[in-house]
């Protein structure tokens, strides 16, 4: 077993789970408090990373970009709030799900009229190519470590946000008991409308970050969406923490999955045999887990308090 | 006892710092008409739940016809002789009156694995469903969509549902919720009709239905059984006037 | 009643001209509108078969595509290895083998699938069933044998007796019999005492159980039975596009069909033919519109971007638009399309 693989691969498990945890969070977010179902959320990740790639373009900076690319993508969620989601609280999940899938079919679309059908590369600064020493053995990637200390002071910034200010307490105060936090003189409305843009700027920031390893591309939303959905299964729908440590768990388990499942199989199988099936496997193995997690668990593995 | 086709033994629950059950003991004998009262919030929809299966206790027995069906998933109670009737209506209203009725009958006919014959047209399911129509009244609304019907004619679909069960033992619940003068005459008279062919637990509100139909009255004050006895006696018992003092 | 329903006229009227209008396409030179009419058709038992489960089962599966995609690789995998050598036990043309291995692949993947989704409820299932569907999209996308995500090719169309698959026409009809077959099928299964309890089971899940039914066991069948027949549809797409690649089986391809059998109507037999048909036709004329307004458009998007515009590939758009319109303003949202409550 190469520890040094064994090292790095770990560090990307990291680092996609983190990455998972800013898509997941937003998602969660809005369906535990607005009980909004959006399936357009990686439609956002998509744009944020669009935004971001034209926008270093322009600017030759993409620190900079980032920074504006930020509230582009908030103030995007702020008109599909209204003008889409408002409506819909009050209606089916299905309802919901099938409004924000024809939300999908139009951004995709509109993102292919904008940027065109290829994928955009998005160039790093000198600073953050670059890769790190750590010891003898070990030589990380930098942005890799920029990823993840941006995901972990993302976490801990909504931590704090949720728990220790008194938006937060309304924010979980309005999962809880929106009639009452209304009736409070607290602007629900507005609240809410916050919050989805808070979910949008945490996706759109995941896309940004994700986007100069694997270039912004149209279909990298849809993909993204489905696996956030696994995230909030495992972890429990509408729970933050649950979010987190799902995201930490599906991004390892994935990635040493991919890495190291044709090592493992030969443990006990043919090495023909191995290689044929471990790449199958380890395609399917998150939604094995969240299978084997439903079993057990239906509810997740910490599903908020029933309201 | 010997006679007893329901036996309830300390059953216990709570949701959250509330006990919804609190120790409740009760026996119910073979064919009696058992009506259980008590002001609102006393537990009596969630003890029902317990019976029936909807919910599981957190602690205590449920035994029916000698066997602990304590944990036993509530389409298998169903399958053993309990029926139960909802006291926020329950039907399938997209369906029709009879077709409502039907599927009660067709559930004790063994499996509904069939996927050739048109259900509709399976005459001992029909005609069984339109019989039992009949004795609740409600055989010329049979090919009505049930949405269409009244809240009463809903309370006795209830009522007819739970008697194509054919079960020994029925559970109602506030069967008379939401009806009428006229409506509850009609209900009480039909539940005297149906009176020691089968037992039935009955929850209800209305005293003067309770007093005229019921052999034994058991009081539910905050989950607790207060008392237990003939109606005559409950009448006279303090604990019981005290709990309904201001209520009646 | 004298004369016919208007649901039986309907339904007189669509199988009609989907009978009669293919030769007349042929006669008349128009054979492209052959090729759309075949797609409407095995879209059409597709939307039928989830129909099935979501009209009448109330079951919102948003993974259905995932059975139409392991049919066509049903179809995929044999004709490869018929061609290309390896895997004896499976290499053939058979169409009856291929139909086999198409449809019991594709059950047997909703029999294990359905026993895990249909133990929850809500938007957990829907989420779920997206996720197993993705699962066999990633699935086949990591088989490189079978060309990954570019897909197959297979040049050879499934071997029945009698008919011959590569005459369009003949493809039709055994097509469109198919079609008929799955809606009496289906409105069989419906009506009858199994169908009951189904649709029991959708409008008041609480009550069946408290007649004693246990209804997780026929919610399952249903599923698998549902399952099956898109797995057949899926035999039949491949053979028709004789290209299989994943993204037949992508989560927006069963969006796609969550459409038809909404829109077109729900709980009905006709249902699902239309809401096929509207998808098509909705398709198409978007397509057109847009290719008829590119010269007008493409001037300044090639200013401002420097590239071609083709308009009608972005049909995606107002497509996407309808579905938003139809949600927000129909009366009772989909889902009382669903319910089909005359509120």
């Amino acid at each position: 077993m190469d520890i040094a693989l064994l090292v790095l691969q770990t560090l990307n498990g990291l680092q996609l789970g983190l990455l998972l945890f800013l898509v997941a969070s937003g998602l969660t977010l809005v369906f535990g408090i607005l009980d909004f179902v959006n399936l357009a959320h990686g439609a956002l990740y998509m744009l944020g990373a669009f935004v971001c790639a034209s926008l270093t373009l322009a600017t030759g900076s993409f620190l900079l970009a980032v920074l504006l690319a930020l509230p582009i993508t908030g103030a995007a969620g702020y008109v599909i709030e209204r003008v889409v989601a408002r409506n819909l609280y009050q209606r089916d999940h299905l309802d919901q799900v099938l409004a924000t899938f024809g939300l999908i079919l139009v951004i995709d679309t509109l993102v292919h009229i904008l940027w065109g059908p290829e994928g955009m590369a998005v160039p790093l600064p000198d600073i953050l190519e670059g890769q790190l020493r750590v010891g003898e053995n070990f030589v990380l990637p930098v942005y890799r470590l920029v990823i993840i200390g941006t995901g972990l002071a993302v976490a801990a910034g909504l931590y704090w946000l949720v728990n220790f200010t008194r938006l937060g307490m309304l924010i979980r105060a309005g999962a809880s008991n929106r009639r009452m936090v209304s009736a409070l003189g607290v602007d629900i409305n507005t609240l809410f409308t916050f919050v989805f843009a808070l979910g949008a700027m945490l996706a759109g920031l995941a896309g940004m970050l994700i986007a100069p390893i694997t270039e912004a591309s149209i279909g990298m939303g849809n993909n993204i969406i489905i696996t956030a959905f696994v995230v909030i299964i495992v972890g429990g729908i509408g729970s933050m923490k649950g979010a987190f440590v799902g995201a930490l768990l599906i991004g390892l388990i994935d990635t040493l999955g991919r890495s190291f499942l044709d090592s493992f199989f030969e443990l006990f199988m043919s090495t023909a045999a191995a290689e044929t099936s471990a790449p199958a496997v380890s395609a399917m193995l998150i939604y094995i887990i969240m299978a084997a997690v439903l079993a057990v668990r239906p509810q997740g593995l910490f599903p908020p308090k029933v309201r | 006892m010997p006679g007893a086709i329901l036996k309830v033994e300390g059953l216990n629950k709570s949701f959250g710092g509330i006990k919804a059950t609190d120790d409740v003991n009760l026996s119910v004998e073979e064919n009696e008409l058992h009506a259980i009262i008590g002001p609102n919030g006393a537990g009596k929809t969630t003890l029902i739940a317990q019976l029936s299966g909807q919910q599981m206790p957190d602690a205590g027995r449920v035994i029916f016809r000698g066997r602990d069906i304590t944990r036993a998933a509530a389409h298998r109670r169903a399958r053993l002789g309990i029926a139960r009737s909802f006291q926020i209506t329950s039907l399938v209203m997209d369906m029709s009156v009879l077709d409502n009725v039907a599927l009660a009958v067709q559930a004790r006919h063994g499996h509904s694995f069939r996927f050739l014959r048109p259900a509709r047209k399976v005459a001992p399911i029909r005609d069984a469903a339109m019989a039992y129509l009949a004795e609740v009244g409600l055989e010329d609304r049979a090919e009505r969509p049930t949405v269409a019907l009244s809240h009463g004619e809903h309370r006795l679909m209830e009522i007819a549902i739970a008697l194509a069960a054919e079960a020994p033992l029925l559970l109602l619940d506030e069967p008379m919720a939401g009806l009428g003068a006229e409506e509850s005459a009609r209900m009480v008279a039909l539940l005297k009709g149906l009176k020691g062919s089968r037992t039935i637990l009955l929850i209800e509100h209305d005293m003067d239905a309770v007093f005229a139909l019921a052999d034994r009255i058991s009081v539910l004050v905050y989950g607790h059984v207060v008392a237990t006895g003939d109606p005559v006696s409950i009448r006279g018992n303090d604990a019981v006037r005290h709990a309904y003092l201001g209520e009646e | 009643m004298a004369g016919l329903s208007r649901t039986a006229l309907a339904t007189i009227v669509l199988l009609g001209l989907l009978a009669v209008l293919p030769p007349i396409f042929v006669w008349t030179g128009n054979a492209f509108y052959v090729d759309l009419a075949t797609r409407l058709v095995i879209l059409g038992i597709a939307a039928t078969s989830l129909n099935l489960i979501l009209g009448y089962g109330g079951l919102i599966s948003f993974g259905h595509a995932a059975f139409l995609g392991i049919g066509a690789y049903g179809v995929g995998i044999p004709a490869y290895h018929a061609i290309f050598g390896g895997f004896p036990a499976v290499a053939s043309f058979n169409g009856f083998f291929q139909v086999l291995l198409s449809t019991g692949v594709a059950a047997l993947f909703a029999l294990i699938t359905g026993a895990i989704c249909l133990r929850t409820k809500g938007v957990y299932f829907i989420m779920i069933t997206m996720a197993f569907a993705q699962m066999v999209y990633y699935f086949f996308v990591s088989l490189s044998t079978y060309g990954a995500d570019d897909g197959l090719v297979i040049n050879m169309r499934s071997e029945v007796p009698l008919i011959d698959l590569n005459a369009p026409l003949q493809l039709y009809y055994l097509c469109f019999a198919s079609l008929v077959a799955a809606m009496l099928i289906v409105r069989t299964i419906v009506n009858s005492r199994f169908g009951m309890v189904l649709q029991g089971a959708k409008g008041n899940p609480e009550r069946m159980v408290s007649m004693g039914y246990n209804i997780f066991r026929y919610r399952l069948t249903a599923y698998v039975i549902s399952g099956a027949m898109a797995g057949y549809a899926g035999a039949l797409l491949g053979n028709f596009t004789t290209f299989i690649s994943p993204d037949m089986m992508d989560w927006t391809r069963s969006g796609e069909l969550m459409f038809m059998v909404i829109l077109g109507g729900a709980a009905t037999t006709l249902g699902p033919v239309m809401g096929a048909t509207l998808f098509i036709v909705l398709e198409e004329v978007l397509q057109i519109v847009l290719d008829w307004l590119e010269p007008v458009a493409e001037p300044a998007y090639t200013a401002l971007t420097g590239r071609d515009l083709q308009l009608e590939v972005y049909w995606h758009l107002p497509f996407g638009i309808v579905l938003i319109l139809v949600v927000l303003f129909v009366r009772g949202g989909l889902m009382g399309l669903i319910r089909g409550r005359r509120d």
